[in-house]
């Protein structure tokens, strides 16, 4: 009896140290449209594909190296 | 894809407050809401001035979420920390947790009435479809949906602030300190509480027997 209530209070307490989980995977769905599938206005930059998830991460990272001037002047 | 983030270098920033303007055009943000602002310490004080630039950091594990009682907000598969305003009560719960003093409340009533809570989206909107005038009114521009970058962030004029995947920023970041020939110490404690007097490691006291 004593043992249970002690491996019960350890689990207990253990619970409470717990983490939550910050991966992206668990992520709530609200409904939002992923940014890759483009968006319906006319500003829209060339040089990818609404939709095409591999294209918007290349965008992003070319998009960013904008922001590299070491990249620019050398 | 990392993370969604936002560097802001003390070193580069010139307090011009471009990035603040460029965010405020951008989503056509009211009077008395300041998604980014600049925050400077040490002003007036030659030499010891330093300005950052702050907003929402879309924090990996942000105490909004934690706690909003109505558990309006949501983090896309990018990292970037969203809410949505249909569900937001404005209680002003996420305004006392957050450490930056991100969530803003536009007050547009006659008696100091607080709206919904509004605050930095890394311009990816909010749970609308994209790029609606919807999504525009009550979020702001869909820049990533663009294909863009955060408006503060590439307006930036000395790239003091840089805005983007994570693993990317902190490389371009990381080639800026190794050419100013700064090792870790640029952001380590020395930067944020000084260096000690004397950085001499005390010995240890010697084991007695």
């Amino acid at each position: 009896m004593m043992r249970t209530l002690v491996a019960s209070a350890i689990a207990l307490a253990l619970f409470g140290c717990g983490e939550k989980s910050q991966s992206q995977a668990d992520a709530r769905d609200a409904g939002d449209q992923p940014p890759y599938t483009g968006a319906h206005d006319p500003f829209v930059v060339k040089g990818w594909t609404p939709g095409n998830k591999g294209e918007w991460n290349k965008q992003m990272h070319e998009r960013a190296q904008s922001q590299n001037e070491y990249v620019k002047i050398n | 894809m990392a993370r969604m983030k936002f560097i802001c270098d003390a070193e580069r920033c010139i307090e011009c407050n471009g990035c603040v303007t460029a965010c405020k055009n951008e989503h056509e943000v009211p009077w008395g809401v300041n998604r980014r602002r600049v925050v400077t310490v040490n002003d007036g004080l030659v030499g010891q001035e330093k300005s950052i630039s702050v907003a929402c950091m879309h924090c990996s594990d942000a105490p909004c979420m934690a706690v909003c009682p109505v558990d309006c907000f949501y983090r896309t598969d990018e990292g970037v920390v969203l809410h949505d305003k249909d569900i937001c009560i404005g209680c002003g719960y996420c305004s006392y947790a957050c450490p930056f003093g991100a969530p803003q409340f536009p007050s547009n009533g006659a008696f100091g009435l607080r709206g919904k809570m509004d605050k930095c989206t890394f311009c990816a909107g909010g749970p609308e479809e994209n790029g609606s005038k919807a999504e525009f009114d009550k979020y702001g521009r869909n820049r990533l949906a663009e294909g863009k970058l955060p408006a503060c962030a590439e307006m930036c004029s000395t790239k003091a602030l840089l805005g983007g995947d994570g693993d990317t920023v902190a490389d371009i970041f990381r080639s800026r300190v190794l050419r100013r020939g700064k090792g870790s110490e640029v952001w380590g404690w020395g930067t944020a509480y000084g260096n000690l007097p004397n950085p001499k490691p005390i010995p240890a006291p010697e084991k007695k027997s």
